[in-house]
């Protein structure tokens, strides 16, 4: 079992879900294709969307919804 | 009577321009800030400062009771709400006056009527202020929606009751359009102001921005003449200026008396902004919203007529009757104000975040500079892009776009990308001298002249 992390290439806020009344992109448990959406970042209320590299299984999120976070900070983490 | 401590409820340049306007009245200042902006320029500048909170806004410039808290805590007796944020949050006015404190904007139920898109053009055409073919009031249902769009006839727009400042607006170009765009607009208007309600607007394909300031005192009402706003980007302004050079005068006249009427029909209390949209054509103009609130391009107004606007709405928040009589307010010369945000104009404006690091401010004769920055600020990434103002003023609008190119010329921030080269580009575009441009105009020449904006700066 390889693990792997996602991180947010950019500062700004974190969102789990592409909007207030939607369901979160992803879950804990869930299975993620490379290219898959896990979150969004607003930076300067710009969104951009945070997607998986690689394909595996979401083991945990590192960042919560509406969490501040920095460049290069580990937003989740895959096992495949 | 007055105000003698204002909390100031928002953050950045406008919080900067706050300051200063209660420090020449003698007025204490307390800044609420994020913990993002502990090291602000406005935390810095204030007398107090008091941490509401972490750095998303959700959690801190829209926390109410954080920031009602900070009040009474400190004992402010006004609270200004600057632009964004709660200015235009019509509990938050209520909650303020009900804890006994002056809100710096008019009341509660002023914002509701005048804030709410549909009812707003109800009491524009009750003045007698022509309004855009749309929706009378908000829609219901998306057949009924449709329905209604079929009527007013495509393009239309489809617009948040509780929106502003351009956001919650989509254009559908035909039915089909409509079916898509029409739930993912109640859906976003929902989530960004709490309330899904849409109404629909006919698009006028080549108008002009032009709005009114106004200013109220629930008794006396002036209005300082208008701004022209036509230079926009995905219906954010970028380009403001006073006057108009498109309205003759006495087009300037009616335009300007229209939002008096609109004023004194509501009893206006504040400072306030009426809305147009101006087709060169025909020389119509038409309502389209009311902001109750200081607006962003304010300085523009206060350069050509001389008067203080965030002063006159705090005295006027204070119970003071307004300062000046309509013939008291002259048009002198010409202003220009440009939008320096963190973005980067040659990389399809994404949102520089970065640490200004060289900082050098214009200055001189007619130039005025409303910012945020100094030398080693790290820019945060979780608000809106505006750095600062330029505004200049001259004697005419040939001569303020001169000292404009002159003034962008000598900003300097270092490893910040800003959108300053976009303004030295567009100084030097013959529709923009000859003023020939429309709400649609910047972004196909956007698109025209992208990747010609040099990042370098001179020396």
């Amino acid at each position: 079992m390889a693990k792997s992390e996602i991180r947010s290439p950019l500062p700004g806020v974190f969102y789990r879900r592409p909007s207030p009344e939607e369901k979160n992109y992803k879950e804990v448990g869930d299975d993620v294709k490379a290219g898959d959406v896990v979150g969004l970042v607003e930076v300067m209320k710009t969104y951009t969307e945070v997607k998986s590299d690689a394909d595996g299984k979401l083991t945990a999120f590192l960042a919560e919804d509406e969490d501040a976070i920095m460049p290069g900070q580990v937003i989740a983490e895959l096992e495949s | 009577m007055g105000i003698t401590k204002l909390l100031i409820a928002n953050r950045g340049e406008i919080a900067v321009r706050i300051i200063r306007a209660a420090k020449e009245m003698g007025i204490r200042t307390v800044q609420v800030h994020s913990a993002a902006d502990a090291g602000s320029l406005a935390v810095e500048m204030a007398d107090e400062a008091i941490e509401i909170g972490p750095p998303p806004a959700s959690k801190s410039y829209l926390n109410i009771a954080a920031i009602l808290d900070a009040a009474r805590q400190s004992g402010a007796d006004g609270i200004h709400p600057g632009y964004g944020f709660l200015a235009e949050n019509a509990d938050f006015a209520d909650a303020v006056e009900a804890a006994g404190i002056a809100f710096v904007g008019p009341t509660g139920d002023m914002i509701r009527a005048m804030g709410d898109k549909a009812s707003a053009r109800r009491a524009a055409q009750k003045a007698g202020v022509p309004t855009v073919p749309g929706s009378d009031g908000v829609i219901g249902d998306l057949a009924e929606a449709a329905r209604s769009a079929d009527e007013i006839g495509f393009p239309v727009m489809i617009k948040a009751t509780a929106g502003g400042g351009g956001r919650g607006i989509r254009v559908a170009e035909n039915a089909r359009d409509f079916a898509n765009l029409a739930p993912q607009a109640a859906a976003e208007a929902k989530s960004a102001f709490g309330d899904g309600g849409l109404y629909l607007e006919k698009l006028i394909a080549r108008a002009r921005h032009i709005e009114v300031q106004i200013l109220g005192d629930g008794t006396n009402f002036v209005h300082c003449f208008e701004r022209e706003c036509s230079l926009q980007r995905r219906r954010q302004k970028v380009w403001e200026e006073a006057p108009s050079m498109a309205l003759t005068d006495a087009q300037r006249a009616d335009l300007c008396m229209s939002a008096v009427a609109l004023a004194q029909a509501v009893k206006y209390r504040g400072a306030g902004t009426v809305e147009y949209l101006y087709d060169d054509e025909t020389g119509a103009f038409y309502f389209i919203e009311m902001n109750t609130r200081i607006q962003v391009e304010h300085p523009v107004t206060e350069c050509v007529t001389g008067l203080d606007l965030v002063a006159e709405m705090i005295a006027i928040a204070g119970g003071k009757p307004l300062s000046v009589r309509q013939e008291d307010i002259q048009l002198r010369g010409h202003a220009i104000e440009v939008r320096i945000n963190a973005e980067d104009p040659a990389n399809n404006f994404a949102p520089f975040p970065g640490i200004v690091d060289g900082f050098r401010a214009p200055g001189g004769p007619g130039v005025r500079f409303d910012h945020m920055l100094y030398d080693g600020y790290q820019i945060p990434p979780f608000y809106d892009s505006l750095l600062g103002k330029l505004i200049v003023t001259a004697d005419d609008r040939p001569a303020a776009i001169t000292r404009l190119k002159r003034a962008v010329g000598e900003l300097r921030t270092g490893g910040l990308k800003t959108t300053a080269p976009l303004f030295l580009a567009l100084a030097e575009d013959a529709d923009v001298q000859a003023g020939n441009y429309h709400t649609k105009w910047l972004e196909p020449w956007l698109a025209e002249h992208a990747g010609t904006f040099s990042d370098e700066e001179g020396t």
